[in-house]
């Protein structure tokens, strides 16, 4: 096979998800009532980052056949951490900054600890650490609240050139200095190999205890610069239950959506990004379809519904029924 | 299979007793004591008996999460699927006299039904259980979004319900903690003595060769799915009779205890392991551990830490896997 090729056949899933992003973004903008204007844009890209962000966070852990289900927290964690400490003068706000992502990192060095160490399996773990992150946000901010530091807010919310969403410039950075040295680095594809088989990865001599710890850490450190986000949106913290959850199940669905394999092994953050773009235009679509925004709950539910089972497509190529079984 | 070869060896008793059971059981004894230690009440039959009765809404929930754990797979779509137990219910009350008879049945059965699509999802097309689960939770949100109209519903439950999760039959024995009896003898009785509990277990140690000795598995994958639903909508009718009414987000607080129940009682998240004895333990230390927190008035920041950490530091004690090489 030639390398483009191949290179196609390894990207087909967040190929296919960019396509539908972008096909569904398309009827989005031209039937949204103001038209596709740099407003619109702006507002839809400010709410996707975030969810991006997290979903970010997710695929780190789910490529090594993980899953981390306290994202939700650490997100409402740095939230509440940044309506704290990311305020006065701009040093000291740079400071706070570099704090959050720091607990960011922490808790997801938590995680990867009690998995690795202690030979939990990470979905219970993670409820539970994500109880705990979520009782610390309670702790720094019992009742919404807080401030931020206006200046780095507006400029991450604005505009850049006064057409580009200075949102989606962040996210591609992010997502250019985290995600593709990672996932080119000798650790990622560690990590990529651990989530396909751990025990032929460990046969081959491939660091998988640091592989994984290394996913932990990154998923974080990427969910607590969501947080930072939201923060910036809303200029305030709160320690939301309701916020953290969802996240962290919406963080599933797009991952879901952007290719990224759940049993591990196969797919990347950039299909997890419009993953969850695409999940956020699918809220969006019957807000421009004029219907009654009670069905908008159901209408995303089928569609998701919908969208994964298009997965059972793979039962096409099943040859022998034991393959089911793997 | 491992408790069973021990029960062949010691005795049908020592498969009952194995080791996270016990430290579940000791952990409990362990809590009302410290409790004891603050006020002489935690000792007391009455508090005993509330905390069973609060305990038992969580124990019908988790026995159906125990089923579809011990298959392996994982139901997130309980949230929703309480409260569509508690919503439909409460609008077959409102229907008058036949729906008010009809209230419980119908509650379960809506639950039965978004279990099915769980399980189709699950055994047919072979999707991750939390992904379907997941986009089920999220169509029976919309559903009953559309239901009430994005308000909790004005329907109040019927008489039954009432009786069922309120009322108390003699010895001051409460009705739902019978129900919860009920429902746990049935369950001991499906997982260990039917064909299809143990096709359960067998399916959650390797499903390949659950199929190659002849197990049906895709029906039984299907089946335990539909009464996850059912058991998870019981839920919800219990505790709309318990409120007198049902509530959006009623069963937000019921999803992570429950699956916390069922890991605390011993069974593995990978699936094959675990009894029901196990997660009788896990939903009365977890209810417990709650009670106690807010009867000593721990803010609720301070209780999330200490319930995520003793389940962690619970499972260190006994849910470690062995190392994998």
């Amino acid at each position: 096979m030639s390398d483009w090729r191949y290179a196609l056949a390894q990207n087909r899933a967040t190929l296919i998800s960019v396509a539908f992003f972008v096909a569904m973004f398309a009827i989005y903008a031209s039937n949204h009532p103001a038209g596709f204007s740099a407003n619109v844009v702006e507002t839809a890209a400010n709410k996707g980052v975030l969810l991006a962000l997290v979903a970010m966070a997710q695929t780190f852990v789910v490529i090594t056949a993980g899953i981390d289900l306290s994202v939700g927290s650490v997100f409402v964690l740095s939230n509440c951490l940044a309506s704290a400490i990311v305020v006065g003068s701009a040093g000291h706000a740079a400071l706070g900054v570099l704090g959050v992502i720091a607990t960011g990192a922490a808790c997801g060095a938590v995680n990867g600890l009690i998995v690795i160490v202690g030979r939990l399996q990470p979905i219970v773990t993670t409820i539970a650490t994500g109880a705990i992150f979520y009782g610390l946000a309670l702790l720094l901010r019992p009742t919404p609240g807080g401030d931020v530091y206006e200046p780095l807010a507006d400029a991450l919310t604005g505009r850049v050139f006064t057409v580009v969403p200075a949102s989606l410039v962040a996210l591609a950075a992010v997502a250019l200095a985290v995600w593709i040295p990672y996932s080119r680095s000798a650790l990622g594809r560690a990590a990529y190999a651990v989530g396909s088989s751990e025990a032929a990865a460990f046969m081959s001599g491939l660091p998988v205890a640091s592989a994984k710890a290394s996913a932990y850490v990154l998923s974080g450190l990427t969910a607590s610069l969501a947080g930072l986000f939201l923060t910036f949106v809303t200029y305030s913290g709160e320690a939301s239950a309701q916020t953290g959850g969802s996240y962290t199940l919406y963080s599933i669905a797009a991952v879901v959506l952007g290719g990224v394999s759940l049993y591990g092994g196969s797919g990347s953050a950039i299909g997890a990004i419009f993953g969850a773009l695409m999940f956020r235009t699918i809220g969006d679509l019957l807000f421009v379809f004029n219907l009654d925004p009670l069905w908008q709950p159901l209408f995303q539910g089928v569609v998701l519904l919908v969208a994964v089972s298009l997965g059972a497509a793979r039962l096409f190529r099943v040859r022998n029924r034991l393959e089911l079984f793997s | 299979m491992t408790t069973q070869a021990r029960s062949r060896r010691g005795g049908a008793l020592s498969s009952r007793l194995d080791r996270p059971v016990v430290v579940a059981f000791a952990c409990i004894v362990a809590l009302l004591l410290l409790g004891s230690l603050y006020s002489r009440s935690f000792l007391s039959p009455d508090y005993l008996l509330q905390q069973l009765k609060v305990a038992s809404f969580l124990g019908v929930i988790a026995t159906g999460a125990l089923i579809v754990i011990l298959l392996g797979q994982i139901d997130l779509s309980v949230p929703w699927l309480v409260a569509v137990g508690g919503m439909m219910a409460t609008a077959a009350t409102a229907w008058g006299p036949i729906g008010a008879w009809l209230a419980i049945p119908f509650g379960v059965a809506c639950g039965v039904a978004l279990g099915l699509v769980n399980g189709f999802g699950v055994a047919y097309l072979r999707i991750p259980s939390m992904i379907v689960t997941l986009a089920v939770n999220a169509v029976a949100q919309g559903l009953m979004v559309v239901h009430t109209g994005g308000f909790s519903p004005q329907d109040s439950s019927s008489p039954a319900m009432r009786a069922l999760a309120t009322g108390s039959l003699a010895f001051g024995l409460p009705n739902a903690v019978i129900v919860w009896i009920g429902i746990g003898a049935c369950a001991v009785f499906v997982l260990n003595r039917t064909t299809f509990g143990r096709s359960v277990y067998g399916i959650g140690n390797r499903e390949r060769a659950a199929y190659l000795s002849g197990v049906d598995t895709q029906r039984i994958v299907l089946l335990a799915f539909a009464l996850a639903g059912g058991l998870s909508a019981f839920g919800g009718v219990l505790l709309a009779g318990y409120a007198s009414k049902a509530a959006q987000g009623m069963g937000d607080a019921y999803l992570l205890p429950a699956i916390a129940s069922v890991v605390l009682g011993g069974a593995s998240i990978m699936g094959g392991r675990g009894s029901y004895l196990g997660t009788v333990a896990g939903v009365v230390l977890i209810t417990l551990l709650q009670s106690i927190l807010s009867v000593v008035q721990m803010p609720d920041a301070g209780r999330q830490v200490i319930y995520g950490a003793v389940i962690i530091g619970m499972l260190l004690l006994y849910g470690r896997e062995g190392a994998a090489r």
